[in-house]
């Protein structure tokens, strides 16, 4: 019973790492009706920025954490300034090819600037354990749990009870109404931009201690983000982070006890569940379902 | 009195279609004006022209200045356009849609004005929380109208607000309207389709014909008038 409770929980670790990045995935889809494909290339480039700090200009772990996040928000409105606002009123497959665009340049650009070489990077969080009725828990696990959590309770304050937040809400479910009260429908997704930016690179600096710091290490927990954000609904914030946790604790669980899956079949019931949830309730579970006039 | 809103020649078109051929109308600071005419005159369009959701030409002066760029820039010009259709945000409560209409303001009064927003519509405080989306129709419309006062505007353009609602919620629409620009001086654009109210709480109004402006004079000259009585009013 105790492998099983330490299985849910290292589960429920990277799970939270899927619910971040696929909630960034959310709030783009939310504001502008796309998928940013560059969303993990975006947090590889911010983890590498974080790690640059802390080997190369004598950072410790935790302000460096916080100019990555700062340097990643800005990039995030940068970009959408740059890239994506001159495509933004055409049609969205643009968008959507954009942000494919996005994924090859950046990738490219960090190959270019730190080497393809895989790299160590040291966690911020004690390689101890802590007994929790008999089950032993990681640090590592508790300090990611702890960390995408307080990320995603954050961002849910500032949408509910600031000023911005509100005004972010209204861009993004009714454009044309925010305009006549008001609200610069641009700047707002030049700040969800920012926003979702800024996520995705605390997915990525808690990603990289444990599969290791290369160009391609979100390629694959982007694809969980994306069943996740499915899972529990493309437009639904709560969903994605829900989503992200139960496929998570879901995929450890059949790596464990289903002996034919292990650790290799991984992205495959991934794909699987973005393909059952698809067919079965495209909504996702939180999703409310689109009524389409015709 | 001196006009807060000139239009002067003012066109406005939908691709090839042109919505407005020349629009020429006043809005006297402090009044209450009202837009008539059949469907497809050209009433929302001017509306539209007026808060820049349409490429429009001609002078459109507000305070004094001319008033260019999109509905941002009306907004903050003080321009609050409530469009047809219940301007609410479904999915936003109630609080959040007055909260929003206080956007471009300032300053930290916006918790107070909610509350006296109480006084028009009693049924606010108890339901503040309720989705938008799941109000009746009459009520969406009192939102769109209390959101609108939130932002304090100097004018309140209001596009068919009667359009699907019961004749008793139409009528304490529009003696709200009126209570708040005796009260308040407030200045009030209006578009409806329903001319018999629009005349009883308007001073002036305009009849569109086809995006010009076939007729314009005081309400009563309206109503005495045997073509607006026999086209609009049906007696």
């Amino acid at each position: 019973m105790a492998a099983f409770f330490q299985q849910v929980v290292s589960g429920l670790a990277s799970g939270s790492i899927y619910g971040a990045l696929a909630l960034s995935i959310v709030l783009i889809h939310r504001a502008t009706g796309v998928i940013n494909f560059a969303q993990g290339e975006m947090a590889t480039f911010s983890t590498y920025i974080a790690w640059t700090l802390v080997t190369h200009h004598g950072f410790s772990y935790w302000p460096a954490f916080v100019v990555a996040l700062v340097v990643s928000f800005l990039g995030g409105v940068g970009i959408h300034e740059a890239v994506i606002r001159p495509v933004e009123r055409g049609p969205r497959i643009r968008v959507v090819i954009v942000t494919i665009g996005l994924l090859l340049v950046l990738n490219g650009l960090v190959t270019w600037i730190w080497s393809g070489e895989v790299r160590a990077v040291q966690s911020p969080f004690p390689a101890r354990t802590i007994d929790v009725g008999g089950v032993a828990i990681s640090w590592q696990d508790i300090g990611t749990i702890a960390v995408c959590l307080l990320s995603v309770l954050v961002l849910g304050a500032f949408f509910r009870c600031t000023k911005t937040g509100l005004a972010m809400r209204a861009a993004a479910t009714n454009p044309a109404e925010a305009r006549l009260v008001g609200v610069r429908v641009s700047r707002m997704l030049a700040v969800g931009w920012g926003l979702a930016a800024a996520l995705g690179a605390v997915a990525g600096m808690l990603t990289a201690p444990s599969v290791f710091l290369s160009p391609n290490m979100m390629l694959t927990v982007l694809i969980y983000a994306f069943a996740a954000a499915v899972l529990g609904g493309i437009d639904s914030p709560v969903g994605a982070v829900v989503g992200g946790l139960l496929l998570g604790v879901g995929l450890n669980l059949l790596g464990t006890y289903v002996d034919f899956v292990g650790s290799d079949l991984g992205l495959p019931a991934a794909l699987l569940v973005i393909l059952v949830v698809l067919l079965v309730r495209p909504a996702g579970l939180f999703g409310k379902p689109r009524v389409r006039k015709v | 009195m001196t006009a807060l809103l000139e239009l002067h020649a003012v066109e406005a078109r939908y691709g090839p279609l042109q919505a407005l051929r020349g629009i020429t109308l006043e809005v006297p600071e402090g009044s209450i004006v009202a837009v008539l005419g059949a469907n497809g005159a050209g009433k929302t369009t001017t509306l539209r022209a007026v808060s820049g959701m349409v490429k429009r030409d001609g002078e459109i002066t507000f305070a004094g200045k001319p008033l260019r760029g999109g509905p941002e820039a009306a907004a903050r010009a003080g321009i609050a356009h409530v469009p047809e259709g219940r301007g609410t945000l479904t999915e936003l409560s109630v609080i959040e849609n007055l909260r929003l209409g206080a956007y471009t303001r300032r300053g930290r009064s916006v918790r107070a004005d909610i509350e006296r927003m109480a006084d028009y519509f009693p049924w606010i405080p108890e339901r503040g929380d309720q989705t938008a989306g799941t109000l009746s129709g009459g009520e969406q419309q009192m939102l769109a109208l209390a959101r609108a006062l939130m932002s304090r505007p100097r004018l309140l353009m209001l596009d068919e607000p009667s359009v699907g609602l019961a004749p008793l919620i139409v009528r304490e629409i529009f003696s709200i309207i009126s209570t708040l620009n005796e009260q308040e001086g407030l200045t009030v654009l209006v578009v409806e389709q329903d001319v018999r109210i629009a005349l009883e709480v308007a001073a002036t109004a305009y009849v569109l014909e086809v995006g010009t402006v076939a007729l314009s004079g005081t309400s009563a000259e309206l109503r005495g008038d045997e073509a607006v009585r026999r086209s609009y009013l049906g007696y």
